[in-house]
């Protein structure tokens, strides 16, 4: 119940200062270490893709193959160099914008219709959302890496091909866990209450529904980044994405696959960032969990 | 309990047409004419019209589903276009080389999620939950094929205990010791998905179910640590049961990404090599078969879930 | 606490000017109210029914206290629900002030949110958690078109009416109030409607007793002030009779009993009135009654008995009582006191019943 939640609360002895929701989500998180990193480590990956150019010294696509494969700490490449001689740290820097943007799109442009059918089907009556969720049902007995091969292996590789298939594969996961808080959220008492005002619906769901649904849905698309960037860079793994000589981590480390008797280290690295990426996004989604749970004492 | 699994597998049916009719879609998909995959552009105008009669291109679209459908539900999967042989028994072989390693890779994730989780979920805020949870994030956030590299490059480069790639000599089921290690490092490495993704929900359902009143009532009546443990994750069990179904899922397809980094002849490398070979009928029936394994899964353990938790019923 | 100009408490009763029927006119009539939930059953099979609630009928006087007592899942909540049009009934009509709800001459279930408010019984799912209280409170009237600044100075008003400094409690979050705190803000909520009804679902179940105590006497006070018609839906009795004029007594969807407290409590008519009230603990030694307690649940309401809902817990069950439904009636000429009981009905062939010329008066000696 309730009980354990309002017991902070009643301490507080000065008047709240009217702070809108989002400020305190803001100052819930800026209170959370761990989401702090996060949160600084994903920065450091935008910075690093915006400015690119300006903190690299070589070229992404020039290198000598008598430098090939040198290791990490090597004067003037200190994250060594790839397996045509091109210096590492340019590669990994400029592959971050193709990585974000492939991984981050499909989530961007999901949500937004996911949310959009979720919401629909879970305010909407019986037939509408038998027909949403029944067609989502579909898409969902597909295996998401599997339909997303598919897609892109019929369609041919490219980034747009990518990220077309990416987008349809996560629309279903979208759509379900949208329904499914939106129905939550409506048989929730206060839904009931504003409608006994003589509200209208839309004005029920607009203040009521939407404010109380859109934060689990981020929180959800928050994860989906994490996976849609290990997938993105899974299809240009094997070739069905970006393709070669572009900087991308999934092409680099299917590259650098063919090295790791010779240098096995450089041959990691490109995963190692996907790694971190990924895991960042996960760990951010956590922490927006948590700071968005009103309901959880601080 | 027996109306359930009625209902459930009569829902089924709908899904599995759905399913058929995607993957017969996906041919579509295709920019220009499916035939321009199989013949040169140069080719005659007669043989283009022998190909088309041949595959039934010539037919109206519904015609060619239900043809296809009727042929697929008895079992004959087409002939591959580039080797001209049946899909099915491809299929199957590779189908298995795949199971050999995902159920594996399935029953050790879910066994060492459940592990995990509880440790992590009794121990709370403890460096024991701590360390847990840091390993559990890392398995759900690892790009599985990036994880089959390390591990290539630990065990079989620098330590060289085990081999890099490759099936074991006899194919197919392991039959001896050589065999088994070489499914170690596949398995291992599938494994840390489901692992991560079991055991944080497992670690969520015991702060839960740990927090709730009947686990302090087990407690106050003095209930050993032992008897409680047991309780606590029988009630925790239905809905690791239930990701466990779509995790199996997500093995089946991300072993396509895997098999490639081990070269394993199982469905993910055939998938593979068809969308290379632009081998149409190969990549339909294994996204058809593929799908089809995962529904089923998925109403298996649906049913066994409603079986355990008498919750779901109804 | 003086009211503010801006509430209603400043008109005198009479000067009500929404009222349309004048005193004698019940404020509230429900006549045959019916619900049925279906379930999920088989394809092609009939789906089994939960009757939720079967054919209610009561009246509400303007200016009383009408209290709704019985066992959970009796159908209090649901019956609450419909009148507030929250959920559709499936049949009966409701009569606000003359005017019947709905259908061509009657007034809209809009207007009769406007007149009728509820108070629900979790006070913390009820107030959503984003919003600050006093953007609860303005909520019905900002969607009633009142403009936002004024709609927010009245919520307010209302905070300092329901007993909470507006100053420290206007910009915070339900999840900073205590159960009691957030208990008032509900009040507020429903009465920034202006209303003359209101529906008290549970509305201090959930409290504790001292903090209880203090809210029923807010809702007193309220009552008085703003001149106010409660329905007080409660399992608890001894709440129930410290606010109630008259009660009802509902069983597996069903009216078994309806009467003036005091009379229902003293000479509590039907078994199983008698029972409920006997469960009771008293201090007093002279008011045991020798009524059998309560065993056992209620029947399953998917399936309920067939005649009367309750002979299957029932110590004076007999066969008419399977075989007919006996109907509310009341228990003499005049007497606001009405059963539901075969025991009760003349010539109902019940062996306790009375005769069937003799009237039915001589079964209340």
């Amino acid at each position: 119940m309730s009980i354990t939640a309002a017991a902070p609360a009643i301490s507080i002895p000065a008047p709240v200062a009217g702070k809108g929701y989002w400020r305190l989500v803001g100052e819930r998180l800026a209170r959370d270490k761990v989401t702090l990193v996060v949160a600084a480590i994903l920065l450091a990956v935008i910075l690093v893709a915006i400015f690119a150019p300006l903190i690299t010294a070589h070229d992404p696509y020039v290198g000598r193959v008598a430098n090939r494969l040198k290791p990490i700490g090597t004067p003037n490449h200190w994250l060594g160099t790839d397996e045509v001689g091109r210096d590492l740290w340019t590669r990994l820097a400029y592959g971050s914008r193709l990585t974000l943007l492939t991984g981050v799109t499909p989530v961007i442009v999901a949500t937004l219709i996911g949310a959009t059918l979720g919401i629909v089907a879970g305010i909407g009556g019986r037939v509408v959302n038998t027909l949403v969720m029944r067609t989502m049902d579909v898409f969902y007995a597909f295996p998401s890496v599997l339909l997303a091969i598919a897609i892109c292996g019929v369609l041919g590789s490219g980034v747009r091909n990518m990220i077309l298939s990416l987008t349809i594969v996560f629309i279903p996961p979208v759509v379900r866990v949208s329904e499914s808080v939106t129905t939550q959220v409506r048989s929730l008492d206060f839904v009931e209450a504003a409608r006994a005002t003589g509200a209208s619906l839309a004005m029920v769901i607009r203040h009521q529904v939407i404010a109380n649904v859109l934060s689990p849905i981020l929180v959800y698309a928050t994860s989906l980044v994490s996976l849609s960037i290990i997938l993105a860079a899974g299809l240009s793994f094997l070739g069905l994405g970006v393709a070669p000589p572009n900087a991308e981590w999934g092409s680099m480390l299917n590259a650098l696959r063919q090295s790791i008797y010779v240098n096995p280290v450089n041959a990691a690295l490109p995963g190692l960032v996907i790694l971190i990426t990924s895991m960042a996004f996960n760990l951010m989604s956590d922490g927006l969990r948590s700071a968005m749970d009103v309901r959880l004492p601080r | 309990m027996l109306v359930y699994a009625l209902v459930r597998i009569l829902y089924t049916i709908p899904i599995l047409l759905g399913v058929s009719l995607i993957a017969f879609g996906l041919i579509h998909l295709v920019p220009g004419n499916p035939l321009d995959l199989l013949l040169p552009p140069e080719a005659p105008k007669e043989l283009v019209d022998q190909i088309k009669a041949k595959y039934g291109f010539d037919q109206p679209l519904y015609i060619q589903y239900f043809t296809w459908l009727g042929r697929v539900a008895v079992g004959d999967l087409g002939n591959s276009v580039f080797t001209g042989e049946p899909v099915r028994e491809q299929l199957i072989s590779a189908l298995s080389n795949t199971l050999v390693l995902a159920i594996p890779a399935a029953v050790l994730g879910f066994a060492l999620g459940i592990f995990l989780g509880a440790v992590a979920g009794f121990n709370r805020d403890t460096w024991i939950d701590k360390l847990a949870s840091a390993i559990a994030i890392t398995g759900v956030s690892m790009p599985h094929y990036w994880g089959a590299i390390v591990s290539v490059i630990l065990f079989s480069v620098i330590l060289n205990w085990l081999p890099a790639t490759g099936m074991g000599p006899s194919g197919g089921l392991p039959q001896s010791w050589e065999d088994v290690t070489h499914m170690i490092l596949p398995v291992a490495t599938l494994s840390l998905i489901p692992m991560g993704v079991i055991s944080r929900l497992v670690r969520a359902t015991v702060l839960e179910i740990n927090g709730q009143e009947f686990t302090a009532a087990l407690r106050g009546k003095g209930l050993r640590r032992k008897r409680i443990i047991y309780h606590v994750l029988k009630n925790a069990a239905p809905p690791a049961m239930a990701l466990m179904g779509l995790q199996f899922g997500y093995l089946l397809g991300g072993s396509i990404l895997v098999e490639t980094v081990y070269n394993w002849p199982g469905s993910g490398q055939l998938m593979n090599l068809a969308i290379f070979r632009r081998d149409i009928p190969v990549l339909q029936a294994t996204v058809v078969v593929l799908s089809f394994f995962f529904v089923l899964i998925n109403l298996s353990v649906d049913v066994l879930q409603a079986a355990i938790d008498p919750r779901i019923r109804r | 606490m003086k009211p503010s100009a801006d509430l209603p408490s400043t008109k005198s009763p009479a000067a009500e000017p929404r009222d349309r029927g004048g005193p004698a006119q019940p404020l509230l009539i429900v006549e045959g109210l019916r619900k049925h939930f279906p379930l999920k059953g088989l394809p092609f099979t009939r789906r089994p029914v939960v009757q939720a609630v079967d054919g209610v009928s009561f009246a509400v006087k303007k200016g009383e206290t009408l209290g709704i007592v019985g066992e959970s899942g009796c159908g209090k909540s649901t019956t609450a629900r419909l009148l507030m049009h929250l959920i559709e009934p499936d049949a009966g009509t409701i009569v606000f002030d003359g005017d019947p709800v709905g259908g061509l001459r009657g007034i809209s279930v809009r207007d009769l949110r406007r007149q009728m408010q509820m108070v629900f019984q979790d006070s913390y799912s009820s107030l959503n958690p984003r919003a600050q209280i006093a953007d609860i409170i303005a909520f019905g009237q900002i969607a009633h078109g009142r403009d936002a600044t004024e709609a927010r100075e009245r919520a307010h008003d209302l905070l300092a009416r329901v007993g909470l400094a507006p100053h420290l409690f206007a910009r915070r979050y339900p999840h900073e109030l205590s159960g009691g705190q957030r208990q008032r803000v509900n009040i507020a909520r429903a009465l920034a409607m202006d209303p003359r009804l209101v529906l008290l679902d549970e509305a201090v179940s959930a409290l504790d007793k001292s903090v209880e105590a203090q809210v029923l006497n807010l809702l007193q006070d309220l009552k008085q002030d703003l001149n106010l018609t409660y329905i007080f839906i409660s399992h608890d009795l001894n709440v129930v009779r410290y606010m109630s004029d008259r009660v009802v007594v509902m069983y597996l969807g069903r009216i078994v009993e309806i009467g003036e407290v005091e009379a229902l409590y003293r000479q509590p008519r039907h078994p199983y009135t008698r029972a409920l009230l006997s469960a009771v603990p008293t201090l007093d030694p002279r008011r045991r009654t020798e009524a059998p307690p309560l065993t056992g649940d209620p029947p399953n309401p998917i399936n309920p008995p067939s005649g009367c809902r309750f002979r299957t817990r029932c110590p004076f069950a007999e066969g008419v009582c399977a075989d007919r439904t006996p109907i509310l009636a009341a228990i003499g000429e005049g007497v606001d006191h009405a059963v539901a009981c075969h025991m009760d009905t003349a010539g109902s062939g019940h062996s306790k019943a009375p005769a069937a010329p003799v009237s039915s008066l001589e079964a209340a000696e």
